[in-house]
């Protein structure tokens, strides 16, 4: 496939000093029309790149790793597109995180499963115009037609039956100027894309190597904990660092605060970060351990500065708000009202689900040097240049001083796109003068999180003679609601009266993002919702969703972001592979299918019901995100999806009394084990449609496909968040 | 401050730490064996699981002054080129997805199938059943154990 496009506008080479040949792209700039020209090729150097290939003239490649990695396998998948087209041994690939380039780049975020979606075309190219570049170097040397030339697995070959490695070539391909037009691979000819490569960090994760923000350490570190408000609500009054003090272990205690609060006076809060009006006390230790004991030692006084709220108050106004009449509407197809007076029959439902916490395995760090020449920041965040920019106007430094290392992340979940810790280490280190490491212990970690926020839905569907004419969904959140193209997801576009409404619960209990934000909660209930409308309507619940999808067919509408078809496909594929409606008495099974961050699921869990409690046997689940780059890792993605799911939906119980959080710690707080889960059996569309990304979609369906399960086992509608509690089973911590 | 005598990987090492340092900290901070990680600090998510005289062990809960005297193995030490068959197992898996609780997976699984070569699927979700992965890789971890004990028995 020949593909033609202005590639000097993004693609830069650059000859090493040390030998070989760079070759980069401002990656997300690539998307862009108005893209710069190249500045002068002699005058490139690593800042020039924010994704690229480095090949040695021995011919190893070391491909640079642009985005945050928190499990989601993109320091993997990513280099192997580049790979792929530059047509190298994926054994010879030696992958490197690169840090956050905030001069020449933006975009270096995970966030929202895009990373492979967005990078897909770019990468390809990359690797493909390095590849014809190597070309052009070997055919000039052999004084050749470069037609008459290839090259597979790093070997140049001609006519003639001569061959060049590409290290024999680098030096004067570095020089060449970049190709105006390159060929990419049929998907067909794929090699690595499609082939399941294991984690490139495999060894060093199995071996304990330092990879982790909390493994980082440096010459003359010292250690932070910082000691929050225990409730929200709540800020300093007064403390006693006397026996604190005294601990040997313990440097100093200082208090932070100022420079947040002056930040948030300046009007100049950062979306990434959670600006708090209160000083923290920071105890500076030789070990985690002293700064940890320190903490323990200080006698705080807090002051309640707003209101101490709880979740059942919460819940009562989220109903009522759902039962009101303010909403900012989101997307109005038809006339709803129209179609509810003239209906024969409307079914209403509410759902409601909890706030919750990320609980990353690795609790939220940083490291900070803050000295006059430069702020060196290394951990782990999902946001690097959110991150930059917090900390560059929390100290009131140019962004050029700020310098941010990536690790590898114990998980991020959305958690580390808020930038908190990052500039509160920042402050820490600014006052000190040291390098140091903050790290929050698991019970901070779930006391001052980002929670995902509590909410509620009335969802109401309008059914004249039989069948569906109207959908009216409304959403109720704390601080928050759904984002931009939701409304536009499946049903939007299948009936003809459709109407999206949201309303805004604020309070001081700080929300953010949580793995598939909205839709997390949203496809349980209307996927449970559907569920009980096929019931009304007395048709299959397969063929419910296969004729509304007929419906979209039949009425393109531009203002839709899913395809009928795909839906189509994966509902088609997972009734087939989970044996629906055939299974053993005993197991019951329930469906859901949704899309979101652009990629089609349906899923089938099988439930037994032992000792009155439901227990998750299987869930089959169905994928369309395309072409699979990595299977292994695809396939990890998605049953973790799933499990994590299904842990959440069943089992997660967290809620706020007087500003305090109902859990601090796994004692409190059931996270989903092993002796919980089933086994998810996963199938992928077979696709030649670029790329999708994983590290979400696989979650918000499994919640109602399990609740329609247990509704087939005990005849109970479950809506309220986690089930096993509401269905008044025994919720004893399982440890 | 007291001073102790560790033998971990079988290597002795002498470290200044306060009696009640947990054997986490003095790993992870005094002699920089940062594989054993944290996780909640309360022995129940089963990040920092360690060996001690053989057997799986939560090294936040066990304190310095109790550790002397006794046989320490971080995932650092299980083999020397990480070719233990449990590691062997987690990589022909590829089992981690964030990978940050996998050491301490690795640890939890390689002590029990020593104790249980031959385990039945059953036996091998007990087993387990001690060691969160907040990214769920369960069903993973599962398949690797039990390839683990294949090779193994």
């Amino acid at each position: 496939m020949k593909n033609s496009f202005n590639r000097r506008s993004f693609l830069k080479t650059s000859a090493l000093a040390s030998g070989g040949m760079l070759i980069g792209f401002n990656l997300f700039n690539a998307c862009k029309s108005d893209v710069k020209l190249p500045v002068d090729l002699s005058q490139l150097n690593y800042k020039d790149f924010n994704a690229y290939i480095k090949i040695s003239p021995e011919g190893k490649v070391t491909i640079y790793s642009v985005n945050p990695e928190i499990g989601q396998g993109v320091k993997t998948s990513m280099p192997m597109i580049i790979a792929e087209e530059l047509d190298v041994d994926w054994d010879d690939v030696y992958v490197v995180q690169a840090p956050l380039d905030i001069e020449n780049y933006s975009g270096q975020v995970a966030g929202g499963s895009q990373s492979i979606r967005r990078s897909w075309q770019p990468l390809r190219e990359t690797g493909a115009t390095a590849k014809q570049m190597l070309i052009n170097a070997a055919a000039a040397q052999w004084d050749v037609d470069v037609n008459t030339c290839s090259a597979k697995m790093g070997i140049i070959s001609n006519a003639n039956g001569e061959t060049l490695g590409y290290g024999d070539v680098v030096e004067a391909a570095a020089l060449l100027d970049v190709p105006e037009e390159v060929s990419l691979k049929d998907p067909k000819d794929f090699t690595i894309i499609g082939q399941g490569k294991g984690n490139v960090d495999i060894d060093k994760i199995t071996t304990g190597k330092p990879l982790f923000g909390l493994d980082y350490k440096e010459e003359g570190m010292v250690y932070a904990s910082v000691l929050r408000p225990p409730a929200f609500g709540q800020v300093l009054e007064s403390f006693d660092a006397s026996e604190a003090k005294d601990l040997l272990g313990v440097i100093d205690v200082i208090t932070i605060g100022k420079k947040a609060r002056a930040l948030l006076k300046a009007g100049k809060p950062n979306w990434s970060v959670k600006l708090s009006t209160t000083d923290k006390v920071v105890v500076i230790g030789k070990t985690t351990w002293d700064v940890i004991k320190g903490k323990k030692a200080i006698k705080a006084k807090w002051k309640t500065d707003s209101a101490l709220e709880s979740s059942e108050e919460h819940n009562e106004k989220l109903l009522s708000l759902v039962n009101g009449k303010k909403f900012r509407t989101r997307r109005k197809d038809g006339n709803v009202n129209k179609a509810f007076a003239n209906a024969d029959k409307v079914l209403e439902r509410v759902y409601e689900s909890t706030f919750l916490p990320h609980n990353t395995m690795e609790p939220m760090n940083f490291f900070a040097n803050v000295t006059p020449e430069k702020v060196h920041l290394v951990g782990p965040t999902q946001t690097p240049e959110a991150a930059a920019n917090a900390v560059a106007s929390l100290l009131g430094r140019p962004i050029e001083e700020v310098h941010v290392d990536l690790t590898r992340m114990g998980g991020g979940f959305g958690r580390r796109l808020y930038n908190d810790y990052v500039m509160e280490v920042a402050e820490i280190s600014e006052a000190i003068k040291k390098p140091v490491k903050m790290l929050s212990t698991r019970e901070d970690d779930m006391t001052t999180g980002v929670y995902r926020p509590a909410s509620t839905y009335k969802i109401s569907a309008a059914i004249k003679d039989g069948k569906l004419t109207g959908y009216h969904l409304k959403e109720a959140c704390v601080n928050s609601n759904m984002y931009g193209l939701i409304p536009n997801f499946f049903p939007a576009g299948a009936i003809e009266n459709y109407q999206v409404d949201s309303a805004r619960l604020k309070s001081n209990i700080t929300v953010g993002a949580w793995r598939a934000p909205y839709t997390n909660f949203l496809a349980s209930a209307e996927q449970s919702f559907f569920d009980e409308l096929a019931e009304e309507l007395q048709v299959d619940r397969v063929q419910l969703h296969m004729d509304l999808l007929e419906n979209v067919k039949r009425n393109p509408n531009p203002k839709i972001d899913y395809s009928p078809e795909r839906l189509q496909g994966v509902l088609k594929m997972v009734v087939e592979k989970s044996d629906w409606g055939n299974v053993a008495d005993g197991v019951y099974q329930g469906l859901s299918v949704y899309y979101c961050h652009n990629t089609h699921v349906a899923e089938v869990a099988d439930v037994t019901m032992e000792n009155g409690v439901p227990v998750v046997k299987k869930v089959t689940c169905a994928i369309d995100c395309g072409i699979v780059v990595n299977p292994l890792g695809a396939m990890n993605q998605a049953k973790g999806g799933v499990l994590d799911g299904i842990g959440h939906a069943m089992y997660a119980d967290f809620s706020f009394k007087d500003g305090v959080p109902s859990a601090n710690n796994f004692n409190s707080y059931q996270l989903i084990r092993m002796g919980q889960t089933p086994k998810v059996d996963v199938h992928f569309i077979e696709s030649n449609i670029a790329p999708t990304g994983l590290g979400e979609p696989t979650l918000p369906p499994v919640g109602a496909a399990v609740a329609n399960a247990i509704y087939k086992a005990t005849g109970k509608r479950l809506t309220k968040l986690p089930y096993i509690k509401n269905m008044n089973s025994k919720t004893e911590i399982v440890g | 401050m007291p001073t102790f005598n560790l033998k971990i990987n079988d290597k002795t090492h002498t470290v200044e730490a306060d009696a009640d340092t947990p054997l986490l900290w003095v790993l992870r901070d005094k002699i920089n064996l940062v594989g054993t990680k944290f996780g909640c600090g309360i022995g129940q998510c089963g990040a920092c699981t360690v060996h001690v005289d053989g057997n799986a062990m939560r090294s936040c809960l066990l304190q310095v002054s109790q550790a002397e005297g006794m046989e320490i193995t971080t995932i650092e030490g299980l083999s020397e080129h990480g070719t233990h068959p449990v590691q062997e197992a987690w990589k022909a898996i590829d089992v981690p997805q964030c990978g940050y609780c996998q050491a301490g997976q690795i640890m939890t699984a390689s002590a029990f199938l020593n104790e249980n070569p031959n385990p039945s699927n059953e036996d091998i979700r007990n087993a387990m059943n001690g060691n969160i992965c907040r990214c769920a890789s369960y069903n993973s971890i599962e398949e690797a154990v039990k390839l683990a004990s294949k090779k193994i028995s």
